[in-house]
């Protein structure tokens, strides 16, 4: 480590301003804060600064997103072969998703980080390394299948519109990675919908073996087969066709586990989506009137995307809620608007992302109010104050 | 008084009138005004340029015939007016259409109706048409309806591009075999979000080329 430190430090001064490579300077601060806490000191007044940073903190939900990640290339494996009719190993599965998935995250980095670089040239800041997560959560959230070129038009779409334009990292108003995923959405439904493009191969004609549907349990019960769906257990395992990340809800759990012990994730967002999924889902089922409004609520928590946009993308701190009060509101809306559209609104058998997205609009509305809320209820009690004391 | 009547019809001032629009002073990217217009009709490049002329007529003839009666209209009626002159325009316009051209007239819908309430209209002729002369008003006018259409234009020009795959109906996309190598059309291009991604794109292309435009903070 020592001898790294020092390479770094004899090349630096070239990355200063007026060096040989000046120009570099915020690609280069880049990498170095990358390997090593960056020595930045404050000169004015007194700071609070914790050891952890932003790219530690980065650092922290990739780890908690590996479960969901290994799980997805076992999951692909496994919903591959089990379309051919084959056998396989489990290593071997996993060795399969794993090479098909690869490519769609180089492609995300690639794409996210080169236009991050670029921005952070031309407008002569530090990079900012707000795409590190961004850059994972965008393919566990693609079917499979999805060609390259719509993933990287996508990823460039949610940077340069999604980010860039409202001032980088920490602007945003919506959460990228479901900006990418909405864009792909409504810009070729065809990949993003449907029972072919959750497994691999099967948009390319591959040969199937009969009986196999290569159906997601949202898409059945959407078409009121509630009764094909698969088993609880099954659907919390996650051996079921979906987006690459989303399927196990056990790995999510673990990632959850691991966001709220470091405190990096909201635990009230988390557990306010939830609660709100939980309450709009025994109203339905009161005034159930098909087969969906009747089906048991917690299957709703296991089924589609419910609990990895509760877990990383409603926790998303710029995009989401601010003020501990706001954050219950903010989670509870957008657990309850999940399943209305889910199961109300027969053109998006997933509600999870547009629910996210419409409450990120709503986030700094139900910061202001929260706040407001307070200083009234302060000056309240300081007019009292002042009034006893003039009595 | 007098100079001013001497001045030729062409002179440098009457022709910035008409430049001005076109580019720092737009209607829609600088003074972001008649979006919504903008948002409903450039779908496809043809209703968008029957549009941005239709826009321009309206707005050029109103300009002249509020700026010929400007000294006689009272001051406490003058919004109702100016709509009755542009009501009048938009109806006859409307008419030509359907008698015309109707498979765009049908296209357009209510949007040619709606010119009446398009804030570019009231916007010359409450700032422009109440204070000049008929000739300069009538330069004003078709720069403002010149500026209205070119950014039409330019979005209808991407969006039936990209979501169509063609340029006035002329399948450019699968003439070029662009489709064998995997290309899809781009459903969102057709949502009037994406018009109003397109206009933010040009507002941003035309802020960093002439940066005056953009406000101190």
């Amino acid at each position: 480590m020592n001898s790294l430190r020092k390479k770094i430090d004899k090349i630096k001064p070239h990355f200063t301003e007026g060096g040989r490579f000046g120009k570099l300077r915020s690609v280069f601060e880049g990498l170095e804060s990358f390997l090593f806490v960056p020595k930045k000191v404050t000169f004015k007044g007194s700071h609070v600064r914790d050891s952890i940073d932003l790219k530690r903190t980065m650092s922290v939900v990739i780890i908690a997103l590996l479960p969901a990640l290994l799980f997805g290339a076992y999951n692909t494996g496994l919903q591959h072969f089990r379309s051919i009719g084959a056998d396989a190993g489990t290593l071997q599965m996993f060795w399969f998703g794993f090479l098909k998935i690869l490519p769609l995250i180089v492609v995300s980095y690639a794409v996210g980080l080169g236009i991050e670089f670029i921005a952070a040239q031309i407008r002569g800041h530090e990079i900012n390394e707000g795409f590190l997560v961004t850059g994972i959560l965008i393919p566990l959230i693609m079917p499979i299948d999805i060609p390259l070129w719509m993933l990287a038009l996508a990823t460039a779409f949610a940077v340069i519109i999604g980010k860039e334009v409202f001032g980088g990292t920490g602007m945003n108003v919506f959460n990228p990675a479901l900006t990418a995923r909405a864009f792909l959405f409504f810009s070729y439904p065809a990949w993003m919908t449907g029972d072919k493009v959750w497994t691999e191969g099967l948009t390319k004609g591959q040969h199937i073996i009969d009986g196999f549907s290569g159906a997601t349990p949202l898409a059945l019960c959407a078409a009121g087969e509630t009764t094909k769906i698969p088993s609880f257990m099954q659907m919390f395992i996650g051996t079921i066709p979906g987006s690459i990340g989303e399927t196990s809800t056990l790995a999510i759990l673990i990632g959850a586990l691991i966001l709220i012990v470091t405190g990096i994730g909201s635990w009230k967002i988390i557990v306010s989506v939830f609660a709100g999924g939980l309450g709009m889902g025994l109203l339905l089922n009161a005034f159930a009137v098909n087969s969906y409004m009747e089906l048991p609520v917690y299957y709703h928590f296991v089924m589609g995307g419910f609990a990895f946009g509760a877990v990383f993308m409603a926790t998303d701190p710029v995009s989401g809620a601010q003020t501990e009060r706001g954050k219950w509101i903010y989670g509870f809306l957008i657990g309850i608007m999940s399943i209305l559209i889910r199961v109300i609104n027969p053109a998006y058998p997933e509600g999870v992302m547009l629910a996210i997205l419409l409450m990120n609009v709503f986030a700094p509305l139900i910061d202001y109010f929260v706040i407001q809320s307070s200083i009234n209820k302060r000056l309240k009690r300081a007019k009292i104050a002042t009034n006893n004391l003039a009595r | 008084m007098s100079n001013q009547e001497k001045e030729p019809m062409f002179s440098a001032k009457n022709l910035k009138l008409f430049t001005a629009p076109l580019g720092r002073d737009n209607p829609i990217t600088v003074q972001v005004l008649g979006i919504c217009s903008a948002l409903a009709v450039t779908v496809k490049l043809k209703p968008a340029i029957v549009m941005a002329l239709s826009v321009t007529i309206v707005v050029a003839v109103s300009n002249v015939v509020i700026a010929a009666m400007r000294k006689y209209i009272p001051d406490r009626i003058r919004i109702i007016v100016q709509l009755v002159v542009i009501a009048t325009m938009v109806i006859l316009v409307d008419q030509f259409l359907k008698a015309y051209a109707f498979d765009v007239s049908k296209q357009l819908s209510v949007f040619v109706g709606l010119i009446i309430t398009n804030c570019i209209l009231m916007g010359r002729l409450e700032a422009f048409a109440m204070a000049n002369k008929p000739w300069p008003s009538f330069i004003d006018g078709l720069g403002n309806g010149a500026g209205y259409g070119i950014i039409l234009i330019i979005v209808a020009f991407f969006r039936e591009l990209l979501g169509s795959g063609t340029i006035y109906g002329y399948p450019v996309m699968q003439k070029i075999g662009i489709y064998s190598t995997g290309y899809e059309n781009n459903g969102m291009m057709i949502l009037p979000p994406m018009a109003l991604i397109a206009v933010g794109l040009i507002i941003w292309f035309q802020r960093s080329r002439n940066r005056s435009l953009i406000e101190k903070k």
